[in-house]
């Protein structure tokens, strides 16, 4: 699990940091956060990606051992939110890269995230 | 040499060495979940993770770089794992190899590991994997000479022995070395030097994943950081089990005495966890001040001590 923050209102960051403390626990279904894009299995994606963060995101993606699962957290993620008609705006995720989970909510809240990836854990 | 071959590839050798080690591991992820108030992972998870890495996920090589030293490195660095892993077992589990002078040998080969660690993190080529290796190198510095004095110590309590078959039977003879306080302090000092060999927590400024991400594995990914996952999940099975050797009596395969020789592994294990769980990482200066001074003083009272037959 590799953590890409776009450009967040950190809030969905918070939430994702959330599903690691002790009452929510993503261990216990194995997975870790790691600190290298290159041992990372779940790409998660939050905040607007903007005009500045979209080569960044293809890069990470680009880095990222395949095969990778992109999971987009958050209004912003899924399709922009408020931000969609925005100047800066570059497009959703699944525009830039392609997406296998969405989460939608403002933000999602810990439990939403922890199904979301659970349900990930038999596409492999 | 079909006996030989079994030793090194299935019993004691690298099959046994890989599974335990892999629980063990699993051991150490479920123990720090647990003091953290979490539940931890599932039992398999060490498993899964390897066939992960080595089956399913692809492998990237860095474009400017060493590649073939790259993808060396891990290979070696399994290998000098199992190796070490048979001299230590073999004797633990009471099959003399007829070979004497093997602490010598171990001690060599338990470095392997972690040289090639520094070597595959200098040749990927990334800067950070260089801040990790350098990082990595120095740790080796601080702790091999403190390593080597516990082991001169157990040399002096064995009578001049560097047979560890022969350090395993006058310790079923008389009382294990950890029963003296030579012993004791040569525990703690073993402790943390196996801390610092495993890159766990006190002393993990090489992989530091919070602070250079994964340092010297960073760029590591598929079949060759599968590689290196293995040869941790050896080592950290490989040296509680030496430490067992060296100063807890070793293992008696006969009745209860199996059930003792697992709590007393799990017992180091336990032990190493919780320093790992309750420790923040030191920076590099302060870990070499830590084992060239605090470490080899005690390490040199313990040999005095065990001169005077303390």
């Amino acid at each position: 699990m590799f953590h890409f923050g776009g450009a967040s209102c950190n809030n969905c960051d918070i939430e994702i940091l959330d599903c690691l403390t002790p009452r929510y626990d993503v261990e216990r279904f194995g997975m870790l956060l790691v600190g290298s894009i290159r041992h990372a299995d779940v790409l998660l994606v939050n905040g607007s990606i903007n005009k500045k963060d979209k080569p960044r995101l293809l890069e990470i993606y680009e880095q990222a051992p395949k095969p990778v699962l992109v999971v987009a957290i958050g209004a912003c993620g899924c399709t922009g939110g408020i931000f969609a008609e925005g100047d800066t705006f570059a497009g959703p995720v699944d525009k830039i890269i392609p997406v296998d989970a969405y989460i939608p909510g403002c933000p999602p809240k810990p439990e939403a995230i922890l199904a979301g990836v659970v349900k990930l854990i038999g596409k492999n | 040499m079909g006996t030989t071959l079994f030793y090194f590839l299935v019993y004691p050798g690298f099959l046994f060495v890989a599974v335990i080690g892999g629980l063990l591991s699993w051991f150490d992820r479920k123990i720090t979940a647990r003091v953290q108030f979490r539940k931890g992972p599932p039992l398999l998870q060490p498993f899964y993770d390897f066939f992960k890495l080595l089956l399913v996920k692809e492998t990237i090589l860095p474009a400017r770089g060493a590649k073939g030293l790259f993808l060396a490195s891990p290979v070696f660095a399994v290998f000098g794992a199992t190796m070490s892993g048979v001299f230590i077992l073999l004797p633990l589990l009471n099959i003399t190899s007829g070979f004497h002078g093997d602490l010598i040998v171990i001690f060599y080969l338990l470095t392997i590991p972690s040289l090639t660690y520094v070597i595959g993190a200098l040749s990927s080529g990334n800067p950070l994997a260089a801040v990790g290796g350098s990082r990595e190198m120095k740790l080796i510095m601080s702790y091999e000479l403190t390593f080597l004095l516990v082991l001169a110590g157990i040399i002096i309590k064995s009578d001049q022995s560097i047979d560890l078959y022969q350090i395993i039977q006058v310790q079923q003879s008389g009382t294990p070395f950890i029963g003296s306080i030579s012993g004791v302090l040569l525990f703690i000092v073993a402790i943390f030097c196996l801390q610092a060999k495993l890159a766990l927590v006190p002393f993990d400024m090489p992989e530091a994943e919070t602070e250079i991400s994964d340092g010297i594995f960073i760029e590591y990914s598929g079949t060759p950081y599968a590689m290196i996952k293995l040869s941790k999940y050896i080592l950290f099975f490989v040296l509680p089990a030496f430490v067992m050797a060296l100063l807890m009596n070793g293992t008696r395969l006969e009745g209860i005495g199996i059930l003792w020789a697992v709590l007393k592994l799990v017992a180091v294990v336990l032990l190493l966890t919780l320093i790992r769980n309750t420790n923040p990482r030191v920076k590099i200066k302060q870990a070499i001040r830590f084992f060239f001074v605090w470490m080899n003083l005690l390490a040199i009272i313990a040999i005095v001590l065990a001169i005077f037959g303390l």
